[in-house]
């Protein structure tokens, strides 16, 4: 799994951080999102496609 | 067929009014007659209320005609100009993005601390006092109303004045006359306030957008007064509601409240249900077009009016298996009760934190809180923005 961001897109809604911490940050001055880490674990996908599914900005790509 | 009015009865005070399943069910996104005889659309179903929450083709500018309001009252945002939850992009965006970095999960978390202070502090009070109590007053109002002052810095001494203006905003009874008169007393405060900072600033968020943003002229005065009241607004009237609702409804699920007493771990996905559940934001998250979109099979041009009925869509059965049920084991994150889209609540991880704290604290400290007044006597706020229960009388 190939994950991208699109920080233009992104509102700082913060789910992604809430779902995974070890894939996504955000910037603490203006909470837009920061990719850790763009090809996770296995172990992390169901996180991460959580994370997608919920970001109300539509910011996380995920590629095969 | 006649468009049917909106919005309409429930019969159980705790579900959305069946007229909206039917709704859902036979025709998704139809018109809908609004108070001034307008006819916006209302999308009912959860894909097409995240879909319209998302498009750029519709607008929350509440000035821009078509846009549906709630009242005759109700012509701006909380009793002023406009602030960031009525302007779209890119004016939106800067202004979100000052805030945001100040409501990130993580961020939130560090309060906790505080809140269980805040809620214990509170429960010592009731405690004291002994039953009955009326636990909106005591505990649901107080506990976000002491959280967002000491955020903001705002006195909690005023908060009979703030909570007072608050409520004007989000009565859709109101005159114009009645919201707006206070709207003005809450902004006058407010930029009392605000200049007081300006001299001796304290550690709190105004002081931190007076130094950041407004000195380099980032963020002039006067906007951030309105920022101000928004967010005090927000910030305390929508949670208390749902600390309240969330009480009586963890009590009529006894065997279910016995499970989140016993297991803390319950809480997090208990608070999701609650607020999928529930849905508050009960009249609908409002929008207007400013071009022509197509809506699940349905034409909708420049300067329609649209309404994402978040309530409803909450209940949808494609989402949510045996959606009427009340269950904290569901996974109900995909809700839209904090909305969706680049306007999705703000300060939504800090109210997920309060409603965490505030029922955990609650039923630990008085585990044998009942209502002290049969369930058909309590009565619901229908004509508020907010949805909420008027009172809540309990013993323990």
């Amino acid at each position: 799994m190939h994950v991208v961001v699109d920080r233009d897109r992104c509102c700082s809604a913060g789910h992604c951080v809430v779902e995974a911490p070890a894939v996504f940050d955000q910037d603490e001055r203006d909470g837009v999102v920061i990719l850790l880490d763009s090809a996770p674990p296995a172990s992390l996908w169901d996180a991460v496609r959580a994370a997608a599914r919920q970001c109300p900005s539509r910011a996380i790509g995920l590629e095969p | 067929m006649a468009a049917p009015e909106y919005p309409m009865p429930r019969t159980g005070p705790l579900d959305p009014p069946p007229d909206l399943y039917e709704l859902q069910r036979e025709a998704p996104v139809c018109r809908v007659k609004l108070w001034d005889g307008s006819e916006p659309w209302l999308v009912t179903r959860h894909e097409d209320v995240r879909t319209v929450l998302t498009d750029p083709r519709l607008s929350v500018q509440t000035d821009r005609p078509g846009f549906p309001r709630f009242s005759a009252g109700a012509p701006s945002s909380m009793g002023g100009r406009p602030t960031f939850i009525s302007l779209d992009p890119p004016e939106h965006d800067v202004i979100r993005k000052m805030l945001a970095g100040s409501f990130t999960p993580r961020r939130m978390e560090l309060l906790r601390p505080d809140l269980d202070r805040i809620a214990d502090g509170l429960l010592d009070g009731m405690v004291a006092h002994g039953p009955p109590i009326d636990l909106v007053p005591e505990y649901a109002l107080p506990l976000p109303s002491l959280v967002i002052c000491r955020l903001l810095g705002v006195p909690y001494e005023d908060h009979e004045r703030f909570q007072g203006w608050s409520r004007a905003f989000v009565d859709t009874t109101r005159q114009f006359e009645s919201i707006a008169d206070a709207g003005r007393r809450m902004t006058n405060y407010l930029d009392e306030l605000v200049s007081i900072k300006e001299q001796t600033p304290g550690d709190d968020l105004l002081s931190r957008l007076l130094e950041e943003q407004v000195r380099p002229g980032a963020l002039d005065k006067d906007s951030l007064v309105d920022i101000a009241r928004l967010m005090l607004t927000a910030g305390h009237e929508t949670t208390a509601n749902a600390i309240a609702l969330g009480v009586v409804t963890l009590l009529r699920h006894p065997l279910q409240l016995g499970e989140l007493r016993d297991d803390p771990s319950l809480v997090r996905g208990a608070v999701e249900e609650l607020l999928r559940y529930l849905t508050i934001n009960h009249l609908g998250r409002r929008r207007v077009a400013i071009g022509d979109l197509v809506v699940g099979d349905q034409d909708i041009h420049a300067g329609d009016g649209v309404i994402a009925a978040a309530d409803i869509a909450n209940r949808d059965e494609s989402i949510f298996t045996n959606p009427d049920a009340f269950d904290v084991h569901r996974d109900a994150r995909q809700h839209v009760a904090f909305g969706f889209g680049i306007h999705q609540c703000l300060g939504q991880h800090l109210a997920r934190l309060e409603l965490e704290v505030a029922l955990q604290t609650l039923f630990r400290r008085l585990p044998a809180l009942a209502l002290a007044v049969p369930f058909e006597e309590l009565t619901f706020k229908h004509d508020k923005i907010v949805y909420g229960v008027d009172a809540l009388p309990v013993r323990w």
